[in-house]
């Protein structure tokens, strides 16, 4: 037991992440085998890296909004708002792709730019900001429109259909976005910025931090992307829809997957490839049920436990392996917990 | 607590020993406190619009529909105010709703032994809730976004969701019944007595030593744990005081909405706001529990408010998240100005005015200061 608690500790909790990606993995592997159908198969996997996508792009921004300290919960209206302007726009003709495109993505980034200001220069927490706009947003969506409107041109909607091989140019797309978030958090000065005052806001200031300018980047960032889940489902659907968003429950399930990824859900700690490899679990736990005709009720139980189970993995992981000193609630409070850490160092 | 903070100083002691009239006048200021006269406001609104509103026969009923979200509030001001969130409340009123629509069917004989599984039950969750964050350290967001997908898939696997048959008349009666031919009120909710019961009990619980250790471990968890008190056991009562009261609030919406699993979706949203309406700081440690319930009664004559307007029922949500926004936009330059009366060493009028915490709480407080001093 001691030993083992030892090799976690010398894991990164992105490794962690992939472990358990790959334990998922394997349990797919032997399952869907057991009924005869091949997990393997291009037709399987690019079902599963199809999953991936909409949650993927939602969840890195997700990713970069807790890691300044906040949380976003309008993206899955900004999400169904985002296809009902694009398919709206576009109105089945290829020549307004462009200038839909931008318009969708320009609503989104003046969404997230109003929550940003709301969160950093009135002092209201992420939580309800954001809960805030969302309500707002689906109290518009809910008075203007009833059912599916507009519709997207063929051109556009092959964006969601076809693929290199097995894998989804929207998949593609998903994974360079979450490139240019890593460039972002690692390469410039926004991005330490953003990890700096999601650790500590107040340390943050006092380095001399202008704190508001990395929490706005985040949220006018995760906005997008989540304009950009939009636009990917309105090319799967053909249709722009209201409720879109909201039936996925991509607020909560982003959140999951990136606190699944292993990022602290009180910010400043976190990577995005963990947030990736959190997506990727959900996506073959989801395919894994689809194959073996699993209740779609008991899936929801299913991702339930797996993601309290999977949190408490790390969670006890991290308790040990923080400096006792700023030890927020696990080392203070449980004594038992206290001598491990001189154990582990 | 505040007498204790700032003994070093004359100014407050004398500040909190001002009449009984300023005190409230001060309380009043606080976020805590003005949503009292938000709720007036509104109330004042709505009668003007309608004047049948104002009879005490309609009034009492309108509180009787505002009791389950009122309790609910109740319930998740224990949770937030020690720190921690509960999402996992809609899901167990959707439980508790299906649970007594299931298993009492028409059998009056099962009214009770159903009532006392549903409360043990939902004290079991908060348990799990509880111990899952206190004990092995995951997020409370999300032990209770697990808790909450499993119990809803659970309850739509068992019912196929689609909605069942009414329990037993007997038991809606809690939910729709009431004390008849009453005087002036012409009849008494249940629900009313329930959500009364509920409120005074809260009440008298923050008072003790449960609820200031509450306040404390959600302030400062750190130095409440070196200050002795047991932080993993008082927020694990916390969540299973959050868990009991969405049973009661799904024992009464059983009677009002029956059984379907729709019951209860988005009610922890719904708590949240009106305890966050109520002045009640996200993060712990600032807020009185009567105005958490206050503000489920503001949300809920807001929301009457607009029926009456004629305003169509969709543009709830967005009146619904422009107001808390605005809500806690306030509350938070009110909390910060107040953070800064009590830390700063150098007080000017301004702060020391700001040094009482909340309402009639703060007023009843510094009477107890007063025998000590």
């Amino acid at each position: 037991m001691k030993r083992r608690a030892g090799f976690f500790q010398r894991l990164s909790s992105t490794q962690i992440v992939y472990l358990v990606a790959l334990a998922t993995l394997i349990l797919g592997v032997l399952l869907v085998n057991s009924i005869g159908r091949s997990f393997f198969s291009p037709g399987n996997i690019s079902s599963i890296l199809t999953g991936t996508s909409v949650l993927g792009f939602i969840a890195i921004g997700q990713t970069l909004v807790i890691l300044a300290g906040s949380l976003d919960l309008s993206v899955p209206y900004v999400t169904s708002l985002a296809s009902l302007i694009a398919a709206g726009v576009m109105a089945n003709n290829p020549d307004n792709v462009l200038s839909a495109v931008l318009l969708t993505l320009g609503t989104a980034a003046v969404i997230g730019l109003v929550i940003g200001l709301i969160v950093a220069r009135l002092n209201v927490h992420g939580f309800i900001a954001t809960l805030g706009v969302g309500l707002i947003i689906s109290g518009y969506l809910a008075t203007n429109f009833k059912g599916s409107f507009g519709e997207t041109p063929l051109a556009f909607r092959l964006i969601g259909a076809t693929g290199l091989g097995p894998v989804p140019i929207s998949t593609i797309i998903m994974l360079a976005c979450a490139g240019l978030a890593m460039l972002l958090l690692h390469r410039t000065r926004v991005g330490h910025h953003l990890y700096a005052v999601g650790g500590d806001i107040a340390v943050a200031r006092t380095s001399g931090i202008r704190v508001d300018v990395p929490v706005i980047t985040a949220h006018v960032i995760c906005s997008v992307l989540a304009g950009m889940a939009g636009l990917l489902l309105a090319s799967r659907l053909g249709v722009g829809s209201p409720t879109v968003g909201s039936q996925g429950g991509y607020d909560l399930l982003s959140i999951a997957a990136v606190v699944l990824g292993g990022t602290l859900l009180s910010g400043g700690k976190g990577t995005i490839t963990g947030t990736l490899g959190g997506v990727l679990i959900f996506a073959m736990l989801d395919n894994i049920m689809s194959v073996m005709q699993v209740n779609p009720f008991l899936k929801d139980v299913v991702r339930g436990v797996v993601i309290v189970v999977a949190v408490a993995v790390y969670a006890r992981r991290r308790i040990v392996s923080r400096p006792e000193r700023f030890g927020t609630k696990g080392s203070a409070e449980t004594p038992a917990a206290q001598p491990v850490p001189a154990e582990g160092s | 607590m505040s007498t204790a903070l700032n003994s070093g100083h004359s100014a407050i002691l004398k500040q909190n020993r001002a009449s009984r009239s300023e005190r409230l006048l001060r309380a009043l200021r606080t976020p805590g406190g003005a949503i009292f006269i938000l709720l007036i406001v509104l109330l004042a609104a709505i009668i003007a619009l309608n004047p049948s509103f104002g009879e005490p026969g309609s009034f009492i009923r309108f509180i009787g529909r505002t009791a389950p979200i009122a309790i609910a509030a109740i319930g998740q001001y224990f949770v937030i105010v020690g720190g921690e969130f509960d999402l996992s409340m809609g899901s167990v009123v959707t439980m508790q709703v299906i649970i007594a629509g299931n298993l009492i069917r028409q059998d009056d004989a099962k009214v009770i032994p159903v009532l006392v599984l549903m409360l043990v039950l939902g004290a079991a969750i908060g348990l799990v809730n509880g111990l899952i964050t206190t004990l092995l350290q995951v997020p409370s967001f999300i032990v209770t976004l697990g808790m909450m997908l499993a119990l809803l898939g659970l309850v739509l696997y068992w019912t196929g969701g689609a909605a069942q048959g009414n329990p037993a008349d007997s038991f809606r009666q809690i939910g729709r019944g009431g004390i008849q031919n009453v005087p002036v009120l012409d009849i008494i909710p249940y629900p009313v007595l329930i959500l009364t019961a509920v409120a005074i009990t809260a009440f008298v619980l923050m008072r003790r030593p449960f609820g200031r250790m509450l306040i404390a471990v959600g302030d400062n968890p750190a130095a409440a744990a070196l200050a002795g008190s047991r932080v993993w056991w008082v927020r694990t009562r916390a969540f299973i005081m959050s868990s009991l009261s969405a049973t009661l609030a799904g024992i009464l919406l059983v009677g009002y909405a029956g059984v379907h699993p729709s019951v209860g979706r988005g009610y922890e949203f719904t708590a949240i706001t009106a305890v966050v309406l109520g002045g009640v700081a996200l993060g712990g440690g600032r807020g009185w529990v009567l105005s958490a319930a206050a503000g489920a009664f503001a949300l809920e004559s807001l929301f009457t408010l607009l029926n009456f307007m004629g305003v169509q029922a969709t543009w709830r949500d967005t009146v619904q998240g422009a107001i808390i926004i605005v809500a806690v936009a306030a509350a938070s330059r009110s909390w910060q100005r107040k953070r800064k009366g009590a830390t700063a060493s150098a007080h000017d009028e301004q702060h020391q005015l700001a040094a009482t915490p909340t309402p009639a709480e703060g007023a009843e407080q510094s009477e107890q200061g007063g025998e000590r001093v």
